[in-house]
């Protein structure tokens, strides 16, 4: 299709201007299973012959068994890349593949059908201007079909053609086509595409791609090439506000600082007078540096280095903005997530949060209620479950700086990331902020406990565990911890092992040190609890006088106390730390259980029998009791 | 040209840029591989351009299989005194102890030995977090379903199946100790595209590009460069010389040459615009199998 001119260097000069002027298109195609997506790409690839010699040679000795069109290729093998999909014969992964006329330049996005691969179309979706909507005439619209559609307008891609495919299969039918084509639209009509054209095509045969078929003589409008060669996509960008993500502080040396990323929106001049969106301070734009010379003007899509006027705080993840037209700035925003995971996602869980150059905890606060892919039905929900898409309020640790998606998709676009694993788990788009943080910052409020609890999203309380040496309570405490942390929770352990050798390394086993020890642990408890902590206390604390000292000094903090009741016969087999058979040795006195009495409480929160159960079941007792 | 609109190029070059910047700003120890082919040599520019005026801030990566063409080192060298990078070259050496060649063991496990191993070798005792190719999602079919960021396990081995969904330009870095990540800045060019730009942009390349007389061996169809005297010439034959050039650039006792009168930048481009041969075909590594290449990527290969 792009031929190359064989004669001298000044046409080639001139070919390659028009390669370069080329506009580029990227799209995705997507619908049912075995609607014929890969066939449709690879039709497209070996129409644009794309599709070389060697390639077609193993691509025909890879096709016996399978259906083939009169060229006797198997045209989805070229685009079903990895040995799984070729030994399912389906589509797993989102493929990316290119091809170029005259006109345009493509990169194209095949992504997957089956449900279970719902995430893979939102990837694909997210870098597309526009989607091919494959449809099988013998079957219609789908379930489906309509998942995707919502996908798609969900993610923003405003430009859909339904390529209704397979049309020979119906001996070429208008009937069927227009029903289809009615139906499709009754459904899209809400979804708010821009731009919505219909074309029915073999894509096996080959009818209507590159150019209008014979055998639909009914069918007035372009053919599919054609169409994507034409259709107007263009979003000027630049219009926009201007928006630049700090990604990377230049600093070769200290007589050069500047600001290096990508212009996501609008255009900037030398001159302009810019804001730091979250200081909100300000300077002027002394230079716009590239490799290639100076520019005086940047704009949307262009990778540069902003030089100020003056030293201001900038680093990684500062939006850069025009005054007046700065970005929303808040720690609350309500968003619709994409879940990609299999674990669900629940409300009160921490996650990372990446928008831009941006990345802060974030929490699920409210999850408003679920939408049913398949008719769009809103429905309450309590967790979030893979491929599942639901309205939330998320909370931010700190402020982020962003826009409503509608208005910009590369600053109102997130990622949600595991804080344990680091998978991403998720994706979501904002809606809008629900409150300005700028304002909080300068109102003038007591720092109490309540405050800092706020501020860490829990209620700070004290978990007083005791029991028999080895009797189990560090291990439920640890697993208690880990879990704690990774729901975003702030706790912390304060346990013989980290109080003995340091607060209290100057207290014997005494009766008497023993008490002060209990009172020292109490006191310091207390403490982190007024910060805003959960504090975890492992300590075997034996007496029961102590222990209502300890609930004492807590005042009106929240005081649970854990019994862990394990028999004194499997703490001593156990043994971990050696202590009990030192103690049997005579090695050390004073020793709980040994020669030294424990007083079992009468009135625990909870008992956990360490000897029925192992650490994590215990733990994960613990965590529902306590309904955290 | 339109000033509100970048031409596909441009778009490409800064969506590169912005890749690489994502690299610096988000890995503690980041390394480039560079293999001294075109595609590095487009992947070395777009790095200088990313980090403009600092230096590159992160080191190059040549594994050298003892068995590349002599000019690709000599390339390799001026290269890195002109531009002033940081290069590491990192050698298998466990394989140079036991002569391995790709006469003698065959060019499967030669490349395991000399190349993959190698590269596995030289990113742990590197302790790279991140490394950056200079793949294209064009050049093979388990390739263009690969991430921009490509996560890999402790033992450097990729799980296609299990890929993080990557969306927009929001990249997750996050890694846990021992894990790492493959980068490919310039997984959305053609081949096209890298010779257009290579053309417009004047980088220097490898003069093995470029049809000159060489002298070579013809077998099964192939034709292989006589580089050093290490190459077992079979009984009768003798190298001739002959107009060739390398669309693409290995080990040469593995790569084929094709024979081309194109000289100079402006006939490789219509030369292979008119050519129906993919660019990998002159590589005998990747047809050992359906699913070779994917095999080898969960390997550890890049």
């Amino acid at each position: 299709m792009s031929a190359v001119p064989a004669t001298a260097n000044n046409d080639l000069d001139l070919w390659l201007a028009q390669q370069t002027e080329k506009s580029l298109l990227r799209f995705l195609t997507c619908g049912s299973v075995d609607d014929g997506k890969s066939t449709l790409i690879g039709r497209l690839l070996y129409d644009s012959q794309l599709i070389l010699d060697d390639q077609l040679a193993s691509l025909k000795k890879e096709s016996h068994n399978r259906t083939v069109g009169d060229e006797g290729i198997d045209f989805s093998l070229l685009v079903d890349g990895l040995v799984a999909e070729r030994e399912q014969g389906i589509t797993i992964d989102v493929a990316y593949r290119f091809f170029s006329t005259d006109k345009r330049k493509f990169i194209v996005a095949d992504t997957p059908g089956h449900e279970q691969y719902t995430r893979n179309m939102a990837t694909g979706a997210s870098n597309a201007e526009l989607a091919l909507v494959l449809i099988d005439a013998r079957k219609g619209v789908l379930t489906q079909t309509r998942r995707h559609s919502f996908i798609l307008s969900l993610i923003g891609v405003k430009h859909v053609v339904l390529v209704v495919n397979k049309i020979d299969l119906v001996d070429y039918d208008q009937e069927v086509f227009d029903r289809i084509v009615a139906d499709y639209r009754a459904f899209a009509a809400p979804l708010g595409f821009k731009t919505l054209a219909a074309v029915p095509v073999s894509a096996l045969r080959g009818d209507n791609i590159l150019r209008p078929s014979e055998n639909t003589p009914w069918y007035d409008g372009d053919a599919l090439v054609p169409y994507l060669e034409t259709v107007d996509v263009a979003e000027d960008r630049t219009v926009q506000k201007f928006r630049f993500p700090v990604q990377w502080v230049n600093r070769p040396n200290l007589d050069f600082r500047g600001f290096s990323g990508t212009v996501a929106s609008g255009a900037v001049k030398v001159g302009d007078e810019v804001l730091i969106a979250s200081s909100r301070k300000p300077a002027v734009i002394s230079r716009i540096v590239t490799m290639d010379g100076d520019l005086d003007r940047a704009i949307a899509g262009q990778a540069v280095t902003l030089v100020l006027d003056r030293e201001v705080d900038i680093s990684r993840g500062d939006v850069l903005t025009h005054p007046g037209e700065t970005p929303d700035y808040s720690t609350q925003v309500q968003a619709r997530i994409v879940w990609m995971n299999e674990e669900p996602a629940y409300p009160g869980r921490s996650y990372l949060l990446k928008i831009g150059a941006q990345t802060v905890p974030a929490t699920i606060t409210d999850l408003k209620f679920r939408t049913n892919v398949n008719t769009l039905e809103q429905t309450a929900a309590t967790k979030i479950d893979l491929n599942e898409v639901a309205t939330v309020t998320l909370a931010t640790d700190k402020p982020i700086a962003f826009d409503p998606y509608a208005v910009n998709a590369l600053t109102g676009g997130f990622i949600l990331v595991d804080r344990i694993s680091n998978a991403t788990l998720g994706a979501g788009t904002i809606d809008f902020g629900l409150r300005r943080a700028q304002n909080l910052t300068y109102q003038s409020f007591d720092v109490n406990r309540t405050v800092r609890a706020q501020m860490k999203g829990q209620t700070p309380r004290i978990l007083w565990f005791t029991g028999l040496s080895g009797s189990g309570k560090s291990s439920v405490a640890n697993i208690l911890e880990k879990r704690l942390t990774a729901e975003g929770k702030h706790a912390y352990i304060l346990d013989g092992d980290n109080v003995r050798h340091g607060l209290n390394k100057d207290l014997g086993f005494t009766e008497a040190a023993r008490v002060e020890n209990i009172r020292r642990v109490a006191e310091v408890a207390r403490l982190m609890a007024d910060a805003g902590l959960i504090v975890l206390v492992s300590f075997i604390s034996p007496f029961e006088k102590e222990r209502r000292l300890a609930r004492e000094i807590a005042g009106d903090i929240d005081f649970t106390e854990i019994y862990v009741d394990t028999p004194i016969e499997v703490c001593e087999a156990r043994d971990p730390k050696g202590l009990y058979k030192r103690a049997r040795a005579g090695e050390i006195k004073n020793f709980t259980g040994i020669d030294s009495p424990f007083e079992p409480p009468t009135n625990p929160e909870l008992v956990l029998h360490g000897a029925e159960a192992e650490p994590l079941a215990l733990a994960d007792q613990l965590h529902g009791f306590l309904k955290l | 040209m339109d000033l509100n609109r970048l031409t596909h190029l441009q778009a490409l070059e800064a969506e590169s840029i912005e890749i690489l910047r994502e690299v610096a700003a988000s890995f503690e120890r980041p390394v480039m591989m560079y293999s001294i082919g075109k595609d590095s040599s487009v992947l070395l520019h777009l790095a200088r351009k990313a980090f403009y005026p600092s230096k590159i801030p992160f080191p190059l990566l040549h594994v050298d299989t003892t068995f590349k063409f002599a000019e690709m080192i000599a390339f390799r060298d001026k290269t890195a005194e002109e531009y002033g990078f940081d290069l590491i070259t990192h050698t298998n050496q466990d394989g140079v102890r036991d002569g391995i060649n790709p006469f003698d063991h065959g060019s499967s496990r030669y490349t395991d030995i000399m190349k993959t191993a190698a590269l596995r070798q030289a990113l742990t005792a590197g302790q790279y977090d991140a490394a950056i190719g200079g793949a294209r999602r064009d050049e093979e079919k388990s390739r263009a379903k690969e991430r921009v960021f490509s996560h890999r396990n402790a033992s450097h081995a990729w799980d296609p199946k299990n890929q993080r969904p990557e969306l927009w330009r929001t990249f997750n870095t996050r890694l846990n100790p021992g894990e790492s990540m493959r980068v490919f800045p310039i997984s959305n060019w053609t081949e096209l595209d890298v010779w257009t730009y290579i053309y417009s942009e004047q980088i220097p390349i490898v003069p093995l590009y470029f049809a000159r007389p060489r002298p070579v061996v013809e077998r099964s169809g192939t034709l292989i460069m006589v580089d050093d005297e290490r190459l077992p010439l079979n009984p009768g034959e003798t190298p001739r010389e002959e107009v060739v050039r390398f669309r693409t650039l290995g080990c040469y006792p593995l790569t084929g040459a094709i024979r081309s009168d194109a000289a100079d930048l402006p006939s490789i481009i219509m030369e292979m615009q008119a050519s129906r041969t993919s660019e990998r075909e002159g590589r005998l590594i990747d047809s050992d199998s359906v699913g070779s290449m994917e095999k080898k990527k969960q390997e550890g290969y890049f």
